[in-house]
C-alpha cells in the first residue's frame, strides 16, 4: 500500500507532537484533526465524491462555471415601518447595485394579523414592513419592475396569501405570473422547531405548502416555492451539522407530503431551494455547504427517484449569522461579516444577504447597510475567491470535514426517520431539544472562555453607548391602522364577504387547491388578517409543546 | 430548608427568538432556582396571570422585536393591579437609550446581548424581594 509509508511517517509525527504537548500545550476546544493528510480521506474517489461542478453529486457547486460568469445574487434583506418607507429602501438598494429584493415583514404580518388586531400593538413595522392588504403591496412595489427583479419574501405560515398579493400586484402592472421570479420562504417546519411564526397545525400547513407547489408548477414556473431553512435553526443555537441535517429532514418531509398529494417529484423538486447560515468558522462552513449539496443530491436521486438533474441540485440562499454579531465594539462585526461572506462564497452560495454591523443593537441604518453590501462587492470583485470553482476542493482538511459533516447528517436523518419523520420529531420536541442543548453548550463555552468572542469575553474595552441607531417611528402603528380603516371603507365589502365565504368552503374540502381561491380574495382587497382568520377558523391553531 | 427562588421566564410579544430566554432559563435552573418558562407569544395579561398563579419571586422578560417599550411597562402595570410586587427584569435587543425609560416604568434591570448568565444569577440573588 502506498499509504503505508505515509502512515508510518504520520504516526511518528503524532508521537513527536504528543511528547511536546506537555511543554507546549494546544489551545482548548479545537477540532480533533490537527493536521489533515491523505490518510484522513482514505477511499476518496474524485469522480464519485466530487465530480464536476453542475454535475451529480454537486459537491463542487450547482453551476459549471459558478461565479466566473455571473456573481451570486446580492440580495439584501430589508423592510421596516410602512410600505412607503420600505419601498424607498428597496429602490435605494437596487440603485446601489443590489441585484434582488428580499422582503422582511413585521411580526403581525408574519403571523397573519392585521395592524388593527390588539395583539399587533407595539409590533407594527418593527422587524419588517407591515402588510395588511393588496393596497400595501401596491405601494411596496411601486416603480419597481417585477418583470426584471427577483423578490424573496420571508413569509411562512401566510406565504400563500403574500404570494397571491405579489401575483395580483404584478398582474396590475401588466406582468403575467409566468414571468415572475422569486422565492417565498414557506417553510413551516422550522417555524415550529426554531423560528416561532407558525399559525396553523402541521397538517393544514403541509396542505397549503403542497397547494403552492402544485399551483406554481403550472402558473408561476420560475418561482422558488419554498426556501427550506437551516438559517434559523443555526441562529437558535444548533451546530453546523445539525443545521443541514434538520433542514434536509424537513425537505424530505415536504417531498413526502407533495408526493402523497399526488405530485410527481420532478414537477416540483427543481423549484425547492434552501437557506443556510454563514457562521464564523470559515472552513467548517465551506465543508457544510459542500456536504449539504452531496446529501441532498443523494436524497433526491436515491430516496425519491428523481430523474431530472435539476431536482438533485441544492440551490441555496445564505445569510451571515445574526447571532454572531456583537453589541460590543460593533465595528468589529464588519470583519466578521467579511469572513462569513468569504465562507458563503467558497461554499458556493447562489445568493447572499450580509448583515450590518449595528444589527445586534437595532435595525440597520442606510450607511451600515451600504458597508454590508460593499463587503459582498469587495469579496466578489477584489478577493479572487470568486475566480475559480470550489477553491477549497481537494484540501485534505476540507474534504475530511465535508465527509464528517455528511456522516453526521446521515446519522440525524436516520434518527429522524426512525422517529417517524421530521413532523413527528418536531411534535415530540426532539429537534428543539437537540438545538437547545447545543445553544446551552455554546453559551457555557463562552462563559468559561473555552470559546472566545472578541470584545465579549476577551479584549473588552470601556465603550460609549452607540449613537445614530435606526429607530422605527412610534407613529407607524397609528398610520398603518388609519390606512387600513380607509381601505376597508372604500372597498366592495359584499364582494369581500363572498370571497371569504368561498375560501371557507374550500378550506373544508381537502381536495381543493386553495391558491386560486386566496388569489380571488386578495384581489377583492380582503385583508391578510381576514384571509388567515378564515383559515384559523377551519384549521385551528398550532399548540406548541414547551420544553426546557 | 431555605425556600428556593422561583423565576418566571416569559416571552411577551410576537417574536419567536427564544434562544436567549431558554439559555437563561436553563442557567437559572442550574443555579438552583425553580424556573417556569412560558414559551413564546404571550400577552401581558397571560404573563401577569402566570406570575400570580405560579407565585414567583422574579419575572424575567425577553423580547427581541423592538416592542419592549410598549409591552414591558404594561406587564409591570398589570402585575401591580393584581397586587404583585416582584423583581422584574428584562433582556433582549434593547437599545441603551430605552433603558432609563424601562427602569422608570418598573423594570429593575435590563440585560443586553453578551451578558454572561452568571451576572443575571448574581443580580437576582442580590435583589430578589
Amino acid at each position: 500500500m502506498a499509504n503505508e509509508s505515509l502512515k508510518a511517517k504520520k504516526e511518528a509525527f503524532d508521537a513527536k507532537v504528543e511528547k511536546a504537548l506537555a511543554k507546549n500545550p494546544e489551545r482548548v476546544n479545537l477540532p480533533k484533526l490537527r493536521l489533515a493528510t491523505p490518510l484522513d480521506i482514505e477511499g476518496f474517489d474524485y469522480e464519485k465524491d466530487l465530480g464536476m461542478p453542475g454535475e451529480y453529486p454537486f459537491t463542487r457547486g450547482v453551476q459549471p462555471t459558478m461565479y466566473r460568469g455571473r456573481f451570486w445574487t446580492m440580495r439584501m434583506y430589508a423592510g421596516f415601518s410602512t410600505a412607503e418607507e420600505s419601498n424607498k429602501r428597496y429602490r435605494y438598494l437596487l440603485e446601489s447595485g443590489g441585484t434582488g429584493l428580499s422582503c422582511a415583514f413585521d411580526l403581525p404580518t408574519q403571523i397573519g394579523l392585521d395592524s388593527d388586531d390588539p395583539k399587533a400593538e407595539g409590533e407594527i413595522g418593527k422587524v419588517g414592513v407591515a402588510i395588511d392588504s393588496l393596497a400595501d403591496m401596491e405601494i411596496l412595489f411601486d416603480q419597481i419592475d417585477l418583470g426584471k427583479v427577483s423578490t424573496s419574501m420571508t413569509i411562512n405560515a401566510p406565504a400563500s396569501v403574500l404570494l397571491a398579493m405579489y401575483i395580483a400586484v404584478a398582474e396590475k402592472k401588466g406582468i403575467s405570473a409566468d414571468k415572475l421570479n422569486g422565492t417565498i420562504q414557506n417553510d413551516i417546519l422550522k417555524e415550529y422547531a426554531a423560528r416561532g411564526t407558525y399559525i396553523f397545525p402541521p397538517k393544514p400547513s403541509m396542505r397549503l405548502i403542497t397547494n403552492i407547489f402544485e399551483y406554481c408548477s403550472k402558473n408561476v414556473p420560475q418561482w422558488n416555492t419554498i426556501s427550506i431553512s437551516g438559517y434559523h435553526i443555526r441562529e437558535a443555537g444548533s451546530t453546523a451539522a445539525q443545521e443541514i441535517a434538520f433542514t434536509i429532514a424537513d425537505g424530505i418531509a415536504y417531498c413526502e407530503a407533495a408526493i402523497k398529494a399526488g405530485l410527481n417529484v420532478d414537477d416540483f423538486a427543481g423549484r425547492l431551494s434552501f437557506f443556510w447560515n454563514a457562521h464564523n468558522n470559515v472552513l467548517e462552513e465551506v465543508a457544510k455547504f459542500r456536504a449539504s449539496r452531496r446529501v441532498w443530491a443523494k436524497v433526491m436521486k436515491e430516496r425519491f427517484g428523481a430523474t431530472n438533474p435539476k431536482s438533485w441540485m441544492l440551490r441555496v440562499h445564505t445569510q451571515t449569522a445574526g447571532s454572531m454579531l456583537t453589541a460590543q465594539q460593533p465595528d468589529n462585526n464588519v470583519v466578521r461579516v467579511a469572513l462569513q461572506t468569504a465562507a458563503a462564497v467558497m461554499g458556493g452560495t447562489q445568493s447572499l444577504h450580509t448583515n450590518s454591523k449595528d444589527e445586534a443593537l437595532a435595525l440597520p441604518t442606510e450607511d451600515s447597510v451600504r458597508v454590508a453590501l460593499r463587503t459582498q462587492q469587495i469579496v466578489a470583485e477584489e478577493s479572487g475567491l470568486a475566480d475559480t470553482v470550489d477553491p477549497l476542493g481537494g484540501s485534505y482538511y476540507v474534504e475530511a470535514l465535508t465527509n464528517q459533516i455528511e456522516a453526521e447528517c446521515w446519522d440525524y436523518i436516520k434518527k429522524i426517520d426512525d422517529l417517524g419523520g421530521a413532523v413527528v420529531a418536531i411534535e415530540k420536541g426532539y429537534i428543539q431539544r437537540e438545538i437547545q442543548d447545543s445553544a446551552y453548550k455554546w453559551q457555557m463555552e463562552v462563559e468559561k472562555k473555552e470559546r472566545i468572542i472578541v470584545g465579549v469575553n476577551k479584549y473588552q474595552i470601556k465603550e460609549k453607548p452607540p449613537e445614530g441607531l435606526l429607530r422605527v417611528d412610534a407613529s407607524v402603528g397609528e398610520f398603518q391602522k388609519g390606512k387600513l380603516a380607509k381601505m376597508k371603507a372604500a372597498r366592495d365589502n359584499a364582494a369581500v364577504a363572498a370571497k371569504l365565504a368561498a375560501l371557507e368552503e374550500a378550506c373544508k374540502d381537502e381536495s381543493v387547491n386553495l391558491m386560486p381561491v386566496i388569489l380571488e380574495a386578495v384581489k377583492a382587497y380582503a385583508t391578510l388578517g381576514e384571509v388567515c382568520g378564515v383559515m384559523r377558523k377551519v384549521f385551528g391553531e398550532y399548540q406548541p409543546t414547551v420544553s426546557l | 430548608m431555605e425556600k428556593r427562588i422561583r423565576v418566571l421566564v416569559a416571552k411577551p410579544g410576537l417574536d419567536g427568538h427564544d434562544r436567549g430566554a431558554k439559555v437563561v432559563a436553563r442557567a437559572l435552573r442550574d443555579a438552583g432556582f425553580e424556573v417556569i418558562y412560558t414559551g413564546i407569544r404571550l400577552t401581558p395579561e397571560q404573563i401577569s396571570e402566570a406570575a400570580l398563579q405560579e407565585d414567583v419571586n422574579v419575572v424575567a422578560l425577553s423580547l427581541l422585536s423592538g416592542a419592549h417599550n410598549t409591552l414591558f411597562p404594561r406587564i409591570v402595570e398589570m402585575m401591580k393591579a393584581k397586587g404583585l410586587d416582584v423583581l422584574t427584569i428584562g433582556g433582549g435587543v434593547i437599545p441603551d437609550a430605552d433603558i432609563p425609560g424601562l427602569k422608570a416604568a418598573g423594570i429593575a434591570e435590563v440585560f443586553t446581548p453578551g451578558t454572561p448568565t452568571e451576572k443575571i444569577i448574581e443580580y437576582i440573588k442580590a435583589n430578589v424581594k
